[in-house]
């Protein structure tokens, strides 16, 4: 297991350190410092193997969160729980940096005493920790109200306390998708994929039992076969905005927030769940298939002789033209040895940006079914490189207001029967928005 | 709040200050010192001076000051043991606190403070805690025992925690289940055969559903404890990975590896044609592709284990290639993993897209990256027949780039697409030779100077270019001089006349002015070669050569089933076996994939496996499926350790072994007293007394589970050995922990200790005594420890005994005192060694002898015992016993129930009689034993139970 973890700054220093094994002594600190972070060459792996200890790292901006051990641990649980970590200390002081590090350490002292012992991650969920970690002390509880606390944090729905109360029932739903292109110089698209999230924001009273409903092929053709009147009829919350008519789509595969019944997904591909309270994540979910393109890049790169480059990139939108894409931004690398540019551009802004190597062409706003062009001029100095320059793919960055996988919401039904509010009263929204993922197209 | 204040500045006489201000009467200033304290103690200064002024800040109604001391004294208690006892006190009485967090909290620091005396307190509120009424105390008190378990492991099993533990698997809250399983988990891998977590149907139905109701760590928990289970068949197996499937859908990677893993490993069992193995097959592609959309990390330990995966299972990801396309962006230790992976997956259906993917990776900038991706293209080139001219042409434009280290791999690889395909693609040499200059990489040399020695005949200045590099051939590394003098010698058998004066120069180069007694020796060969017989020669350096494997770096079978049984964990990320990393007992256990068993068949296996994996049940397969298998078993067990299996661990030992094998076969057919023979003494006898200890494992290791293989089948086997058990932990010994057993070994009884140091200093000058004891036995040498002994270092001696030391009767009879000596202190202790120790070769009586000795020895002397649940047959039962020196004089067999009559001696001539009786079917024997000294018999008992049950 686990048997330490170690904080530093981007010198080394060390900001936190808690040994839970005892086969740890003091200078595997020094010994990670050494190996890692001072290492002359970059390393390069996460996992790194020193005189018989392993030590496994992130970084989250110019912190260094590292832990170690000597037996055979679970590897992917350490990321894990390092990544749960970081989202932990987050929620409770902001943003991780050495000032907010040393101004809380005794609160993450006491975090890292709670959430690992002798090195098995325990509950840490944030709802439940921030119940009785809270610097304040927790003399004034009642009985009632400490064992309300520990069966919360040992029990089945270690994410949601009782006793939740709004005087009005209110659900934002989220469908958050990043859509992810790699496209040859010709136009033929090598990888595409959509990741998606269903980011929720839950204000309900009690515990209520949820269920969820989109467009998904599986369910949809399982309900057409058995002749079941479809449930998206009564649907309040269908829309959108996607340009496709397809009634379903195909989902890769999709992980579930662990507050939602895995073995009921399984056998009946049903999405129920108590959820926690506030903001979580509910899903994710990959598409590879029939996936809307917002963005079509077309790039036409000349070398005119051995000091001049002509490069001339069209992109058109590929969506219903009564929809307006966002913060449109096309990068178009340029080579080490550029001495100037001259840009052209029909729409937006272009401008060539010497320490970032790229010419950046931004657009506010474009509607769906236009198109645009760029054309420059790039002057390089002479060099005797023999290696040719390596040419990285042109990127994209851009927000649509539909989901590019096609994705719909179906329903959202919420159940409370101890408390008498009904489905009805709960107000809901949803929104769904398309961004960029690794948006590239090679030149 | 601002408390980086803290960590600023250190200022003379600030531990004074600290002083003064931990004992001022204002809470917030005793707070805010604690504080400045912990800041200390975290940036690595010593601040133990202050040990009893934080212990006094301990009673407090203050939570927060309360946790900042335990954190303290869990840092600091190890090194003042005798301050750490104030602490005590607190500790019981939190304990029982009416707040549960409290009563948790000074149980979970209590376990966390190693040191002796606090660690006697701790038992009683650790018993009240694991039966606490609150969950949140009893899962903090399962982990608890863990720990305990870590400091003192013979306290834990004495105080009856582990099966309170045990019960808590059956806890009615899910997260006591899984931090009692994952307790019990961490304490069963430091004993391999205790059984302890006695997986079964019921208790395995319980942790699954404990698994639908548990936090993510917990289930993580609850998958790798399920992993260790073997399903008794396929229907189980199915059952099971049905109600772990649902976990691929969540949302934490580790859950999903380790599901991930039971089923790979569950897989195993199932029969391929049921549908429901598809079915199976389908269901893991996806989770496994979502794992690469995870941050960058994981998505490296996912992509260690998906390669594992795909040598195992390929057609899991067949189809799948796209997604293991390199990203502009990836961090490069993603790249260069993904590569891998890409290579594996290649196929005819795919290759064209995979090929014009690498050509883009070999211009890119990371030049680890672009060397792998050139080599990629190579191996592709290897596997699919069909894509070989396409990559061969790539290649070619790749060597068109002239970037040095691209054209370098390119022409490593091209020698590799020659061995493949011969004769196929050599109109490129022409280009190859064009970068001869360039090259200045040994790998990227050789390869040019094997392939022009091997077309020599088609290159018309090949004996220029050869000649050209043996310019500088003292410069050269070994691997292009060996490449030269081989180039050279097939370019001389090829074009003998332009050519005898280059490899005479090369021969002289490499016989006599060189020292690298490879080359020298190679030069030799050739040279005697080229002068006796040229038309040999020609056979011999110009023979066809068998072509090249497919995949050249496929990870061997047995490890990769091995890895498969550690998906997820660190092992499954190097790639290599726990045992390579993890130091001490933990995690060298092997672990295997099961075999495939039907449902009708294999539930009850023959007798000979059962015999022969009996002593070990970690894993046994009830068939072994093929030789591979056979041969990886050979090598587990080869590296296991020794407390399971009878190794007889020296070179004297392997002739014992074999001399048993005979002696008992010539026993049987002339029915006369090989064994005792004079010769067979005297061979014994020239034995070295003391043997090198390093060699004593590997080696004995092997040999011993060759013949517990064969054991069962009736082979006599070597001597039991008890396993090792600690004598002497490092706490009581100022670092020094002291663990061993006794073995017999050829006639002379060893004492084998295993020291280690666990303390900061080296230790020197070892010395060892015995007190007087029942059989007189005394070290035979001093004790064999030559070099110092550092800081975590451990040594294995074999300490030779005799038997003629002074007497002492002692109670047990069989209890022996030692004094072992170092530099720091002396240190006493006291072990038990098996009397089968004592019993000597010579102990065969005559028939006639026994007869008469039997009747002679009062009936009063004769006890019975006895021995329950042992399942060998009497033949097999008495091939062990002989080889712990029991001798079977004669067998009767009345009413289908088997009497052996047995005969033992001592080292001190005193002569013990047996009668066993063991009836087909039952698993009880009953025997019974008469000596002249009947307080033995225990003893001797307790001998035949050991041996017996090993």
């Amino acid at each position: 297991m686990i048997g330490g973890l170690f904080i530093y700054n981007h010198k080394g220093e060390v900001l936190i350190s808690r040994v839970y094994r005892d086969d740890i002594g003091r200078n595997a600190v020094d010994a990670f410092r050494v190996n890692v972070i001072h290492a002359r060459q970059q390393v390069r792996s996460p996992v790194s193997n020193i005189a018989r200890t392993s030590f496994f790292h992130v970084k989250r901006s110019n912190i260094w969160l590292a832990v170690v051990t000597k037996q055979n641990v679970n590897a992917a649980m350490v990321f894990e729980f390092l990544y749960k970590m970081c989202d932990v200390m987050a929620s409770y002081f902001g943003k991780i940096s050495e000032e907010n590090i040393k101004n809380n350490f005794v609160l993450i002292y006491e975090l890292l005493d709670e959430i690992l012992d002798f090195g098995y991650p325990q509950n840490s969920e944030t709802g439940a920790l921030k119940t009785f970690i809270t610097q304040q002390g927790i003399k004034g509880q009642t009985k009632e109200e400490q064992s309300q606390i520990t069966s919360q944090v040992t029990g089945q729905i270690g994410w949601r306390r009782e006793g939740i109360k709004y005087r009005r029932n209110e659900l934002f739903l989220d469908v958050l998708e990043s859509v992810n292109l790699l496209m040859s110089p010709q136009g033929q698209v090598l990888s595409a994929h959509v990741s998606g999230r269903v980011v929720m924001k839950s204000y309900l009273s009690g515990m209520p039992e949820c269920k969820f409903g989109m467009n998904d092929k599986i369910v949809i053709d399982k309900a057409g076969k058995g002749g079941v009147t479809d449930e998206a009829g009564k649907s309040d919350l269908g829309g959108g905005g996607s340009t496709s008519g397809k009634q379903s789509i195909a989902i890769d595969d999709c992980t579930f927030n662990q507050c939602v019944r895995l073995s009921k997904f399984d056998s009946e591909r049903s999405i129920s769940f108590i959820p926690p309270d506030g903001e979580y994540e509910l899903m994710r979910y990959r598409t590879t298939k029939d996936i809307i393109l917002p963005f079509r890049v077309i790039p036409l790169v000349r070398e005119v002789g051995r000091t001049k480059l002509e490069v001339k990139v069209v992109i058109k939108s590929n969506f219903k033209p009564s929809l307006l894409a966002q913060k449109i931004e096309v990068r178009i690398p340029t080579p080490l040895n550029t001495s100037g540019v001259q840009v052209i551009c029909m729409k937006g802004k272009a401008k060539y940006k010497a320490s970032e190597n790229a010419i950046v062409w931004k657009i506010k706003r474009m509607a769906g079914m236009k198109e645009s062009q760029i054309s420059a001029e790039i002057e390089l100095l002479p060099t005797n490189d023999k290696k040719k320059w390596a040419r990285p793919p042109i990127s994209m960055n851009f927000e649509v207001p539909f989901a590019p996988s096609g994705l719909k919401v179906r329903y959202l039904k919420v159940f409370e029967s101890k408390l008498n509010y009904s489905d009805h009263d709960v107000i809901k929204w949803v929104r769904y928005i398309g961004r960029s993922g690794i948006y590239e197209t090679r030149c | 709040m601002t408390d980086s204040k803290y960590f600023t500045t250190t200022k003379k006489g600030e531990i004074f200050e600290l002083k003064a201000e931990l004992n001022s009467d204002k809470k917030e200033k005793k707070k805010e010192a604690v504080k400045k304290v912990i800041a200390s103690m975290t940036v690595g200064k010593d601040v133990s001076a202050l040990f009893p002024d934080v212990v006094n800040c301990m009673q407090t109604d203050n939570l927060e000051l309360k946790k900042l001391v335990y954190l303290y004294l869990m840092n600091y208690a190890k090194s003042q043991p005798d301050m750490a006892i104030m602490a005590v006190n607190t500790f019981v009485k939190d304990c029982e606190d009416p707040n549960p967090l409290i009563r948790a909290l000074a149980v979970r620091t209590m376990g966390c403070i190693r040191v002796d005396k606090i660690t006697e307190y701790l038992c009683e509120p650790l018993r009240k805690c694991l039966k606490d009424e609150d969950p949140y105390v009893r899962k903090t008190a399962a982990v608890c025992v863990a720990k305990l378990h870590d400091i003192n492991a013979q306290l834990v099993e004495d105080q009856g925690f582990l099966d309170t533990l045990k019960d808590l698997i059956s806890d009615s809250n899910p997260m006591v289940v899984a931090n009692a399983v994952a307790a019990l988990s961490e304490i069963a891998e430091s004993h391999p055969n205790s059984n302890l977590l006695d997986l079964n149907p019921q208790s395995i139905n319980k942790l699954l559903t404990a698994l639908n109701e548990c936090t993510e760590w917990g289930q993580i928990f609850i998958l790798d404890c399920l992993a260790n289970y073997t399903p008794r068949d396929d229907r189980e197996s199915q059952s099971i990975c049905e109600r772990v499937t649902p976990r691929l859908s969540h949302a934490n990677s580790a859950v999903v590896l380790s599901a991930v893993k039971v089923l790979m490993k569950f897989m195993e069992m199932l029969p391929k044609d049921l549908d429901y193995y598809g079915t199976l097959l389908k269901k893991l592609a996806p989770p496994l592709v979502t794992l690469l959309s995870a941050e960058p990390e994981l998505q490296y330990v996912a992509l260690r284990n998906i390669n594992l995966i795909v040598q195992k299972r390929p057609e899991i990801l067949k189809h799948e290639m796209k997604v293991f396309f390199v990203k502009y962006n990836d961090p490069i230790y993603v790249k260069l993993e993904k590569l891998d992976i890409m290579i594996r997956l290649a196929s005819q259906a795919n290759i064209a897209q995979v090929l014009a993917e690498l050509k883009e990776y070999a211009t890119e900038v990371d030049v680890d990256f672009v060397r792998k991706a050139v080599r990629a293209i190579g191996r592709c080139a290897i596997k699919v027949e069909q894509s070989a001219e396409r990559c061969v042409s790539t290649l070619l434009d790749l060597i068109q780039t002239k970037v040095n280290y691209v054209v370098q791999e390119a022409i490593v690889v091209i020698k590799d697409i020659f061995r493949k395909y011969p004769n196929k693609y050599e109109s490129v040499i022409a280009t190859l030779c064009e970068n001869l200059d360039s090259l200045d990489e040994p790998e990227a040399r050789a390869a040019m100077i094997w392939i022009v020695g091997e077309y020599a005949e088609r290159i018309d200045n090949a004996d220029e270019l050869l000649e050209s590099f043996l310019e500088g051939f003292h410069d050269e590394s070994t691997q292009v001089q060996l490449q030269l003098l081989t180039a050279i010698v097939k370019l001389f058998l090829k074009k003998p006349t332009e050519t005898q004066e280059l490899v005479q120069q090369v021969l002289s180069l490499a016989t006599q002015d060189s020292d690298n007694p490879d080359l020298r020796d190679r030069g030799y060969i050739y040279w005697r070669l080229l002068s006796t017989d040229p038309v040999a020669a020609k056979e011999v350096v110009l023979a066809e050569k068998p072509l090249i494997s497919e995949e050249t770096d496929l990870i061997e079978p047995t490890l990769l089933e091995e890895l498969i049984c550690h998906i997820g964990t660190l092992a499954s990320v190097y790639h290599k076996p726990p045992s390579a990393f993890v130091e001490g007992s933990r995690g060298v256990m092997h672990k295997r994939l099961p075999a495939r068993t039907g449902s009708g068949e294999g539930t009850e296996s023959p007798d000979v496996v059962n015999a022969a994996a009996g002593s070990a049940p970690e894993a046994a397969p009830s068939i072994i499926p093929s030789q591979g298998d056979l041969l990886g078993d050979l090598l587990n067990l080869d590296l296991a350790p020794s407390t399971n299996t009878v190794p007889p661990p020296t070179t004297s030992g392997m002739q014992m072994g074999g001399m048993d094998f005979l002696g008992g076969g010539l026993d049987s057919l002339l029915g006369g007293d090989i064994v005792g023979s004079p010769a067979m003494g005297a061979g014994f006898g020239v034995a070295p007394a003391v043997m090198p200890a390093s060699l004593n494992a590997p080696v004995g290791g092997g040999l011993g589970d060759l013949f517990d293989l064969g054991g069962g089948v009736g082979m006599p086997m070597g001597a039991y050995i008890p396993p090792k058990t600690v004598w002497l932990p490092a706490m009581k010994a100022k670092g020094l922990e002291i663990s061993g057993t006794f073995a017999r070994r050829a006639g002379v009884i060893q004492m084998e200790l295993v020291l280690t140091n666990k303390a900061m200093s080296v230790m020197t000058d070892f010395a060892i005594q015995f007190n007087r004891n029942s059989f007189g036995l005394a070290p035979a040498g001093p004790l064999q420890v030559l070099t110092p002994l550092g800081p975590n270092q451990t040594i294995e001696v074999s300490l030779p005994l005799s038997t003629v030391g002074p007497v002492m009767k002692m109670d047990p009879l069989n209890n022996l005192q030692v004094a072992v000596k170092n530099n720091i202190d002396v240190f006493y202790f006291s072990c038990q060694y098996p009397i089968s120790m004592l019993f000597v070769e010579d102990g065969k009586m005559e028939r006639q002898v026994f007869l008469a000795t039997w009747k002679d020895i009062p009936n009063d002397n004769e006890s019975q015992f006895q021995i329950k649940d042992c399942h060998l047959n009497s033949d097999a039962a008495s091939n062990k016993l002989q080889g712990s020196n029991i001798f079977t004089i004669a067998k009767r067999t009345v009413e289908g129930q088997d009497m052996l009559y047995m005969s033992i001696k001592l080292s001190n001539g005193i002569w013990v009689l047996a009668e066993l009786k063991v009836q087909a079917g039952n698993p009880n024997y009953t025997i019974s034993l008469k000596c002249r000294a009947p307080e033995v018999s225990q003893c001797v008992f307790q001998c035949y139970e050991a041996v017996l049950k090993n």
